[in-house]
């Protein structure tokens, strides 16, 4: 029966026909479509690999951030502590210098005083005298200052005057 | 919907049944009419009139030489320069052969263009505009950046699942050379089984289910087996892995192997075959129901040809699955033959 066995025209034009379709088809069909979908696919794994790597690098940066942030509070603590300190330090260092300045100015003063003084007392002792002098000369009216222990006398007056008086 | 339902079969039934219902029906002819293969394409029948689409007959004569000429001829005259239908009973049953000057017939070399092979050329042409419209897409997109939807989507999403799933998986690690032959017997196939069951022009032939073809395709793999097999597939045929008295004197094991590679290619064209045909002549079975039951009284008519148009929906989709798997098993058992041409031995 003609059912089972191959009919020879058959044969021929479906190995012509289908050797016409392979060739087309596995030159400008299905390698086409399965090369492009692999590549696809090699992108996809490629891209889903450097999200990961991509998300890993956000945590590291994440933890570096974190990192710097303590780092920079420590630092601004510190740098707090020791503005603080060199500012204490300063000040005191001031007080200091003031004191030794302000003691300086004050014995200088008291040495200027002193001399002063003693300048004006040494003026005072003389017009005193002459003072004393006049006066005794005005009170006596007698030649007195040629008699040199007047004068003695009268000098060790003023003194002891002086000296009643510092006391 | 099941009222439109309802409605369609109605009128399908009214259809069919009413005007081949008068006369008798040939169940032999009907049958093998439809599954055969013709000299021409018999379309529809309306009010008695054949329209039928008459093929190109390519003959060669021993005699005579080359003769083309249209089926219409013989279809008109009986005979045409020599050439007439060998009728039933004679040898070459259906065939065109020669009648001879000293009276013998003789079968001429017949490469006429029939109604399977044009609807091989017609579904062969359509397959390969559909693969390539597909491919076009990649050369005009880029496809790293964008994936295809619809008709490309789908093609794609059919082509990876066999290369996938059946090539990768059954060849091995040169599965790419393979591929293409692979995805084109796949998609041949798919595509004609699923012609075959459309019961209109251009669709109805009964091409992969035609021993011719699947007697093809078989060699096909036949060749794409043993053409590239490996020095391991010819040492396991002929000096196998078994105890030496299987071999020598007499080589039972190398015989069987030897039978085993041309069994398999055998299967192939078989399983093919006789799938998609018995799928056919259920069908027609199925539908020959209706057509059978016409003179036996409008009632009984009415109600066969319900239940056999059910049948037949059922047939219909049954035949749908089997284009699917019939398409896929010859695919992955071609895979698997392939992968055994090319399976590295085994490390001892």
């Amino acid at each position: 029966m003609s059912l089972i066995t191959p009919d020879f025209g058959l044969i021929f034009w479906m190995t012509l026909i289908f050797a016409i379709v392979f060739f087309i088809l596995a030159k400008f069909g299905f390698p086409i479509i399965t090369g492009m979908v692999e590549k696809r696919n090699e992108r996809i794994t490629q891209s889903l690999q450097l999200a990961k790597e991509a998300e890993k690098r956000l945590d590291e940066i994440a933890v570096q951030q974190a990192n710097l942030l303590e780092e920079t509070r420590s630092e601004q603590n510190r740098l707090i502590q020791e503005a603080a300190h060199s500012r204490d330090t300063i000040i005191a260092q001031a007080h200091e210098q003031a004191q030794a300045e302000a003691d300086k100015v004050m014995a200088h003063a008291r040495e200027q005083i002193a001399s002063d003084r003693e300048a004006a007392l040494k003026d005072i002792r003389a017009e005193v005298a002459a003072f004393s002098m006049e006066v005794a000369e005005k009170v006596i009216r007698k030649n007195l200052s040629d008699d040199a222990a007047q004068v003695e006398l009268i000098n060790s007056l003023v003194d002891e005057l002086i000296e009643s008086n510092k006391e | 919907m099941r009222r439109l339902k309802n409605i369609l079969i109605l009128l399908f039934l009214s259809l069919v049944s009413v005007p081949l219902g008068a006369q008798d029906l040939d169940m032999e002819e009907y049958i093998f009419g439809h599954i055969g293969d013709a000299y021409e394409w018999h379309i529809t029948t309306v009010n008695g009139h054949t329209l039928a689409l008459p093929l190109p007959v390519i003959v060669h004569s021993k005699t005579s030489g080359w003769h083309i000429f249209s089926f219409r001829h013989i279809e008109e005259e009986g005979e045409y320069q020599g050439f007439r239908i060998a009728g039933k009973g004679e040898p070459h049953e259906g065939k065109i052969v020669e009648q001879q000057a000293d009276g013998t017939i003789v079968k001429p070399l017949d490469l006429s263009i029939t109604k399977n092979v044009f609807s091989l050329m017609i579904s062969s042409v359509v397959l390969v505009v559909l693969v390539l419209l597909a491919a076009r897409w990649y050369r005009k997109h880029d496809a790293m950046e964008e994936v295809p939807k619809g008709f490309t989507g789908m093609v794609e999403m059919v082509v990876m699942m066999i290369q996938d799933d059946v090539i990768k998986e059954c060849v091995g690690k040169d599965y790419k050379r393979y591929s293409p032959y692979l995805l084109t017997a796949f998609f041949f196939i798919l595509f004609n089984n699923l012609l075959g069951i459309v019961p209109f022009f251009p669709g109805g032939a009964n091409l992969t289910g035609n021993i011719a073809i699947s007697f093809c395709l078989a060699m096909f793999t036949f060749l794409a087996v043993n053409l590239f097999g490996n020095k391991d597939y010819y040492k396991d045929i002929f000096w196998p892995e078994v105890p030496a008295w299987l071999k020598i004197p007499l080589p039972i094991m190398p015989v069987i192997e030897l039978i085993g590679v041309f069994t398999k290619p055998f299967s192939l064209m078989i399983r093919l075959f006789a799938n998609i045909l018995a799928g056919h002549i259920m069908l027609l079975g199925v539908v020959a129901v209706i057509f059978l039951t016409a003179k036996m009284g409008a009632g009984l008519n009415a109600g066969l040809s319900v239940i056999a148009v059910l049948f037949g929906i059922f047939m219909d989709l049954l035949e749908f699955l089997v284009a699917f798997l019939q398409a896929y098993v010859f695919t992955m058992l071609s895979s698997v033959f392939i992968g055994l041409s090319r399976k590295e031995a085994e490390a001892k």
